[in-house]
Parts: structure tokens; sequence; C-alpha cells
């Protein structure tokens, strides 16, 4: 084992320029690989962040009493499909109203005029996946066509004026997530050809020397083993560098990343993901490396 | 202890035999000369010896072991057992002189300490000594197929086959090279050598087996070079 580990580093060595070729286009698919994931991750919390404001409002009449407002949002929370239920009282959604008017003269002076609070306590529900609002916004009809109490209490839902959108977003959710994986996998694939032909390419030079291994009688294990060993260091070294390049590429495009995706910066992503990214990308490397080098290996092989 | 029975090689249908029906015994410790023109199939005949080519009809037997039927492990330990040297040397280029002779003795399994004493010593045999260090394409034609021999050798194999070992080299290094064959012949290795060179042939006066279109044509206890 450490002959051969040691004939992997010699050869890898000595062989300087396909090496160095192996090398440069195993970078660039682990760089691929890199890019596909951090971009999955920059895909997810964007898709979040669509999610998260997406949510149904029910707004409660002006008279509507507390017991009733506790009950339904009792009620609500008790349904499997819901993740969230915040209510906002009559004297919130007032102050609220105020904040944002508060530049507008006519507005703030017809509130005053009213005198009374013209606006009723509300609750936003946050569903557990988009698809549910529907189940939820049914509950709330139900609630209001057969006259109970809790019913009774309520002035409006804005689910169904909003369903279109709400419909979309759970379509381009879905096609985005399907898309996304669709075109990593292509991607990933062609990156993983091209490797792997390079590392074919790499020891189809060494052809003649495989050959003279087999007459001198050296095992499989004795021909393929530095072959793998130099494959493996061609991952670790192609990992390393992509890391490496990943710092100042994510540092640069942080600010600008935040700024087009909403809350995602690609570059706290990648400090917060380090042993994550490492991981992948090394073992990708490895695997890579290794598994190619001893697959070309085995065409040279013969008994 | 090699024993060629009635083997025919046959490379694709419809082609004519590269070799056909031969039957060749060489006892151990004979220095054989194999002659012929280009295409008679000389090398094709060494080839089955070490299963790089399988015949199509025929077997070959190395001492009780039919080769063909070899498994892989037992093909592996064959080869050990022969040394080979060809034409084109082929040595390993990203290695050193010490590398390419030491590989041989790895692939046996032997220890670090027997590779640090083996590899000088046959260096210097073939007149290296000094050229350790070297790679291959430091070295002159001469050199680099003493090399060859000196790898070819280092594991004291039973036989040693050379395929037109002087085929790239001048008259003088040509006679270098088959005086150290002579003297592994001497020292109780069996030597196959295929070659088309006159002069070399007649200089060894040992046995020559003639081929000619895959056949054998005549076969000298102590022959000379006749086509």
């Amino acid at each position: 084992m450490k002959r051969v580990g040691r004939y992997g580093l010699i050869g890898f060595i000595r062989n300087g320029f396909v090496s160095l070729a192996a090398i440069l286009i195993m970078t660039i698919t682990l760089f691929t690989a890199a890019t596909l994931v951090i971009s999955g991750a920059a895909l997810n919390s964007v898709l979040k962040q669509l999610t998260d404001n997406v949510d149904v409002t029910v707004y409660f009449t002006t008279d509507a009493t507390d017991d009733q407002i506790a009950q339904l949002q009792t009620s609500l929370q008790a349904l499997p499909e819901v993740a969230s239920v915040a209510l906002t009282t009559r004297d919130q959604a007032l102050a609220a109203f105020q904040q944002r008017h508060q530049n507008d003269q006519l507005t703030m002076q017809a509130l005053q005029e009213l005198g009374d609070n013209p606006l009723g306590a509300s609750l936003e529900i946050r569903a557990k996946q988009t698809s549910q609002y529907e189940t939820i916004a049914q509950y709330l009809q139900t609630q209001q066509s057969n006259g109970s109490d809790i019913g009774a209490a309520i002035d409006s839902v804005n689910f169904y004026q909003n369903k279109t959108a709400i419909d979309r977003l759970t379509g381009i959710i879905s096609t985005s997530r399907t898309l996304g994986l669709g075109i990593a996998l292509v991607l990933g694939l062609a990156s993983l050809l091209i490797a792997f032909n390079t590392i074919r390419l790499a020891i189809y030079t060494a052809r003649d020397e495989i050959g003279v291994m087999n007459l001198v009688g050296a095992s499989h294990w004795y021909v393929r083993g530095p072959f793998v060993i130099a494959g493996i260091l061609y991952g670790v070294i192609s990992g390393l560098l992509v890391l490496l390049l990943l710092y100042p590429i994510t540092l640069y495009l942080g600010p600008g990343s935040e700024t087009f995706f909403g809350t995602f910066n690609v570059f706290t992503y990648f400090v917060s993901s380090f042993p994550l990214l490492f991981l992948i990308i090394m073992a990708t490397g490895i695997a890579l490396g290794s598994l190619s080098s001893y697959l070309a290996v085995r065409r040279y092989l013969h008994s | 202890m090699i024993y060629f029975d009635k083997v025919t090689k046959i490379y694709q249908d419809g082609a004519p035999p590269a070799v056909e029906d031969i039957t060749l015994q060489i006892e151990p410790g004979e220095f054989v000369s194999i002659v012929g023109h280009s295409g008679a199939g000389k090398t094709t005949l060494l080839k089955m010896l070490f299963a790089e080519v399988l015949p199509t009809e025929g077997t070959v037997f190395f001492g009780e072991r039919e080769v063909p039927r070899l498994s892989t492990s037992e093909l592996l330990k064959l080869r050990r057992n022969i040394g080979t040297i060809f034409q084109d040397f082929r040595l390993l280029p990203t290695k050193n002189v010490f590398e390419n002779i030491a590989f041989a003795l790895e692939v046996a399994g032997r220890s670090d300490e027997d590779i640090q004493a083996d590899v000088p010593h046959v260096l210097d045999l073939v007149g290296l000594a000094d050229k350790l260090w070297s790679f291959p394409h430091e070295l002159s034609g001469g050199e680099q197929q003493r090399v060859a021999i000196a790898r070819a050798i280092v594991n004291q194999p039973d036989v040693l086959i050379a395929d037109e070992p002087t085929g790239n080299l001048d008259p003088i290094n040509a006679h270098d090279i088959v005086e150290i064959l002579k003297k592994i012949n001497d020292l109780g290795t069996t030597v196959l050598l295929t070659t088309h060179n006159k002069s070399v042939v007649d200089s060894i006066g040992r046995r020559v087996v003639t081929m000619d279109q895959g056949r054998v044509v005549r076969d000298d206890k102590q022959g000379k070079y006749v086509l």
C-alpha cells in the first residue's frame, strides 16, 4: 500500500502537464457542482420568501367580541394545515393604519372625523404549504355559511381575491424546483462526463507504461493503485482550489446577491455552510477522480 | 521445460495463420535463436508463452503448467518468472533506472532491503552501475537495452525472452547486448532470442530455429542463420 501510494504521488508529480490538465478540468467540474449547490440554496431562499409572504387574512366586524376572535383563532390553530395564526387587534390595526398614512393629510383628517376606530381585528393565517390555503379558506367559508357565532363575527376573508396569485405561485414553486433539479442533473452529468474523459485521456498517455507493468507480472491493484491515488490527488487539489476561489467570488457577489434575492447573501451562505460545502466538494472530487481512474485503467489491464 | 504443442494462431477469420501447427520443445538452460523474415511468426510464438496472445489451436506448456488455462494470479506469477526484453526497450519513462528495475522486484513482493541490495548488483552485471538515477530519455539506446535486461533478470527468472533486442542498436551495442545474453545463459537461464540479424545469430553458435510463414522450417542444434 505504501509503495502504491508512493508511486501514485511520484507519477502525479512527474506527469506534470497531464496532472495540470486533469486538475483544471476537475476544478471547473467541481466549481459547477458548487455553483449548483449555492444556486439551489438561493432558489430555496427566494421560494421560501415568496411562500412566507402568502397568507390568508380574516377580517372581523368592528363589533366582534374578544371571545369570538379567540374562539376562531383557537379553532384555526387546531387545523393540521395551519402553521401559524397571528392576531392584529383593532387598536393595533388602527396604529398601523395611522403609521402608513401619516403623511396623507386627507386620510388622517377623514379618520379623525370618523371619531371611532373603523377597523376591525384580523387574523393572518399561514399554511404549512401554499397548496393548503384552499382548505383553510373552505373552513372559513363553512364557518360563515353555517350561521355559527364565530361565522357571524367574520367580515371578510381575503383568500379568494388572492387565489389566482396563490395558485400561480404554487405552480411556479413546483416548476422551479423540478426545473432546478433537472438543470442541476444535466449540468452535473455533463461535468462528470467531461472530467471522466479528461482522466481517461491522462491514462491513455500511460497505456504503454501499463502494458509494461502487465508484462513484468504486476497485479491489477499494483497497476491501478497509483492511478487511483493520482485521481484522488486531482480531486483533493481541485476541491481545495474551488473552495479557495469561492471565498473571494462570494465575498464580491454577497451584497449584490442580497439586493437581488432579498435576504439571501451568497457570502453569508458560503461561510455558514462551509463544512457542508467542503464535504460535498471534496467528496465529489475524490469520488470522481478515483472512480474515473479506476474505470479508465480497466481497459488496459489484461491477464 | 517449454513445450509448444501444435500451436496455431489466427488473428482474424479468413486471414492466414500467424503461427501454424508448431510443435517445439525447449530444454532448461538452452539458448535458442528463433530467426525468420518479418511476419514469420516469431514474436507471436513468444507472446503465447506468457499469454499476451492465446493460441487459436493447440496449447503451450511451461513446466507442468498449461499457460492458456492459468488463472490471473497464476499467470502473474508466471510472468514474474519470465524476463522479457524488446526492440523498443519498454522502460517506464517516468521512472529512473533504479525505479525501473526496482519495480520488477516490488511486484514480486520483495522487501526494500532486498531491492536496495539487488538493483545495484544487477546494474553492475550489465555495466551501468553509474547510471542508477538517470531517466530513460537520458540514456543511449544501448544503455536503455541494458537497463531492460537488468530489469528482466533481477528476479532471477527461469527464462529470458529477447524479442529483437538489437533491432534499434548499432553493431557495437548489438554485440555487447548479445554478450550479456550469453553471460546470462551461462549462469543457467534459458534464453529465447528472436532476430533477423545474421551476424548476431552466427556469433552465438547455438540452437537456431528457423521460421517461415508461421511454420518451423529448420531446427539446428548448432545452427547458422540460413533462410
